[in-house]
């Protein structure tokens, strides 16, 4: 019963890689000359096309430009503009003293940017992918997260940590692993997610700009997908407050929290459902895993009485866990029917596709829970 | 602090001699420092640093004098005895049950403290271990607010969430927990220093335990790749906890341990050499020349921590030995040799000191617990005007909404 379906995963994921390809030109020339582009989302006016990357890259810029403070180094950030070319055209533009390739060498580097952050300054720590900041978690939480409250206050620790998180397709275990649940868990630290181009380029600022540890959970295989972006975004004063989620598409049937990557699949599953059967699925975009927005989710559960978390970390103790517990303890009496969750497997992520697409939350997997939920 | 000066070129020439004839250089200069001991208090002089105070490793050892003042040394002994004396306290009161949890006292290692703030000024930053009740005190800390920090009060440097390892104040963060962690801190902190074009260094402690902790090795490396302002110091009192240097690392030469920074061991039960070392380093590393890896070989008296009585894995006849080569009363012994001052003066010292640290241990007691409630309980975990809207406390009822 399950084998049909994931054919259709993988093609998709295949055809959004490639779907991503035309933009990647606009990529290239929108990125080099950074003046040019900045000057140039001033005259022009409405919404854009915008990739996660170039909106990622975008903030980086502004905030590299308006703080001197801030600086960004990590593996392969300077001049190979970036293993998944986040960062390009940086080094460029900001000069090899705020644009730093740093050794293969997470704990150091890290605990590095940490020591410069308690110092004063303001750094971007890249993490290739946050897979490799296992190497470096100690310093996270331990040094990052917690010496302003054992220091009663006195030595704060502005610093923002960034990199891809998650679901990544065909890398196996080591290399595709979700750790929303790990940094969300801690006291100290904030955490965001992004899925969309704004969500990207307004949680990253906000993230350089809040003065406290916050980590950033970007994902790779959202890197190259396209999203309009209004004019209020393209513009650099634009941030977005952390803590705060949004509902991206409202619905009175059943109501659908889910992060990063999820949020498109969530979307296209509302969508089936509505077509399939005309049921109104509200999808709520979380944007920041710690502070959670919980008023956001309870408002929402009380309107639909029905709430279906959709995520891709392992199942226990994750964020859907946390949320349902939420919901029980805020919205219990509210709950029409038992919250349900669709999350990643319990399994070290597998490489052969068919057995990685069982291993995640599918579009199908999603319309499926939500019509049991629904008892259609 | 006294204001540095400098040092005149002549008393460099003994040092570089060193070699067969050194010795008898030493004893020339020795002979000839003692007699130039001015009346004045804050007039400088030179005093001999003892054969054998250095190591070297592809460095240049510091001078074998020291350039200082008569009031300089005597308040390296008061600040000694000062931190002696507080950790004798905190002993007590541990004792009395009136500290909890951890407590590392650095009985013996005063030296390294004391001599190090007195080679470097507040513009220059230091972090450390978790042995941070003296190098707290010389940074600025107040001997009230660490006993109350100990004591877990509203008065503590920290306000009481930090306690033992975790104090901190201008230019010095910490006290860290986490053996190890605090290197490539250190670092970052040389690093901000660096991109700020601040001309001051880093002093970056660890013990010998944590020396073999790979990312103390990862940040040697970034230091030396991007030539960071920092010294850094491996505290080595011949035990990580219960196991002794040689039985956990390979090479027990610790200055020697990042093979292409320049190392030098100093002994570190002398507060003149610690002085003379860290001075010379600073000025090496000020010059624009990289990090630089010093090792100060020193003892503690008491256990490792306050549940270790220290004499399960280490001798009584080795400590009865060591605690014979006390920094605090090597010091005293030549400072009354050389007239800085009488031994009824010193006794003077070891009084005020005694009271001081009694008045403000009582003052520490007297300092209220922090108050029960969620605003104290969820204060500063993060940045006042930036906090989450709520936080959870151990049940639902329990949840704080700021403001």
């Amino acid at each position: 019963m399950a084998s049909p379906r994931l054919f259709r995963p993988a093609a998709r994921l295949l055809s959004s890689r490639l779907s991503s390809a035309p933009f990647r030109p606009v990529v290239q020339t929108a990125c080099t000359p950074s003046i040019l582009r900045s000057r140039g989302y001033a005259t022009e006016s409405g919404p854009k096309e915008v990739t996660v990357r170039d909106a990622l890259n975008e903030a980086l810029t502004e905030e590299l430009e308006s703080n001197q403070k801030t600086f960004i180094l990590g593996e392969e950030v300077a001049q190979y503009n970036g293993a998944y070319k986040v960062t390009r055209g940086l080094l460029d533009r900001f000069g090899p003293k705020r644009v730093i390739d740093t050794p293969i060498t997470e704990a150091g580097f890290c605990g590095l940017a940490v020591g410069a952050a308690l110092a004063g300054l303001h750094p971007i720590c890249e993490f290739m992918t946050f897979n490799f900041a296992m190497q470096a978690i100690d310093q996270i939480i331990n040094s990052a997260a917690k010496t302003h409250y054992m220091s009663g206050g006195i030595q704060p620790c502005n610093i923002t940590f960034r990199g891809p998180n998650g679901f990544a397709a065909g890398v196996a275990a080591q290399h595709s692993q979700d750790y929303s649940a790990w940094y969300g868990s801690i006291p100290g630290l904030k955490v965001v997610a992004p899925w969309s181009a704004e969500d990207a380029k307004g949680l990253l600022k906000a993230a350089i700009r809040d003065p406290n540890p916050v980590v950033v959970l970007e994902n790779e295989l959202l890197y190259g997908q396209a999203f309009a972006m209004s004019e209020a975004a393209q513009k650099d004063d634009f941030v977005l407050p952390i803590g705060k989620a949004k509902i991206e598409r409202p619905g009175k049937d059943l109501t659908i929290v889910t992060l990063s990557r999820c949020v498109g699949q969530s979307l296209n599953a509302a969508a089936e459902l509505k077509q399939k059967y005309g049921v109104e699925a509200e999808v709520i975009n979380l944007r920041s895993v710690k502070p959670l927005d919980v008023e956001t989710v309870i408002q929402s559960l009380k309107k639909t009485g029905r709430l279906m978390c959709v995520e891709s970390g392992f199942p226990m103790f994750g964020v859907s866990s946390e949320i349902l517990a939420l919901s029980m303890e805020y919205g219990f009496d509210y709950l029409t029917a038992p919250a349900v969750r669709v999350t990643g497997a319990e399994v070290p992520t597998p490489y052969a596709a068919g057995l990685e697409a069982l291993s995640f939350p599918q579009e199908d997997t999603i319309v499926g829970q939500a019509a049991k939920l629904l008892r259609l | 602090m006294l204001p540095r000066t400098l040092r005149p070129k002549g008393t460099l020439s003994p040092i570089q001699l060193r070699g067969p004839s050194g010795l008898n250089c030493r004893f020339l200069a020795h002979v000839a420092n003692i007699e130039d001991i001015p009346t004045e208090d804050d007039k400088p002089f030179s005093v001999p640093i003892p054969d054998g105070s250095f190591e070297t490793y592809h460095f240049h050892p510091p001078p074998s004098s020291l350039e200082t003042t008569k009031q300089q040394l005597k308040q390296l002994y008061h600040d000694m005895t000062m931190v002696r004396r507080m950790e004798t306290a905190a002993d007590s009161l541990y004792k009395d049950r009136k500290i909890r949890g951890f407590c590392h006292l650095s009985t013996g290692q005063e030296a390294v403290a004391v001599g190090i703030e007195h080679a470097i000024t507040r513009d220059d930053k230091l972090i450390t271990a978790y042995r941070s009740h003296g190098f707290t005190l010389m940074r600025g800390g107040t001997v009230k607010s660490i006993i109350a920090e100990l004591l877990g009060r509203q008065g503590g440097i920290s306000y009481g969430k930090g306690g033992s390892m975790h104090m901190f104040c201008e230019s010095f963060f910490g006290g860290n927990g986490i053996v190890g962690a605090s290197v490539p801190l250190g670092a970052g902190i040389a690093f901000a220093q660096q991109y700020n074009e601040k001309p001051n260094v880093t002093i970056n402690l660890f013990g010998d335990g944590a020396a073999n902790q790979g990312q103390v090795h990862e940040a040697f490396n970034l230091a030396k790749l991007w030539n960071l302002p920092v010294i850094f110091g491996c505290e080595n009192n011949k035990y990580g906890m219960g196991t002794s240097a040689d039985r956990a690392s390979a090479m027990t030469d610790y200055y020697k341990r990042a093979q292409y920074i320049p190392g030098l061991r100093v002994n570190g039960m002398d507060v003149l050499a610690v002085l003379s070392a860290v001075r010379h380093g600073k000025e090496y590393v000020q010059a624009g020349n990289g990090p630089l890896l010093y090792e100060y070989t020193t003892y503690r008296f008491a256990g490792h921590s306050m549940s270790d009585p220290g004499t399960a894995y280490r001798s009584r006849e080795e400590l009865k030995a060591e605690r014979t080569n006390d920094p605090i009363s090597n010091l005293r012994e030549n400072l009354i040799d050389w007239a800085v001052f009488t031994e009824a003066q010193a006794k003077e010292i070891d009084e005020s000191v005694r009271k001081k640290i009694a008045e403000q241990v009582a003052e520490a007691e007297k300092s209220p617990e922090p108050e029960l409630k969620a605003e104290v309980l969820f204060q500063d975990i993060y940045v006042r005007g930036s906090e989450p809207s709520q936080r959870r406390g151990r049940t639902i009822d329990e949840t704080y909404y700021p403001g």
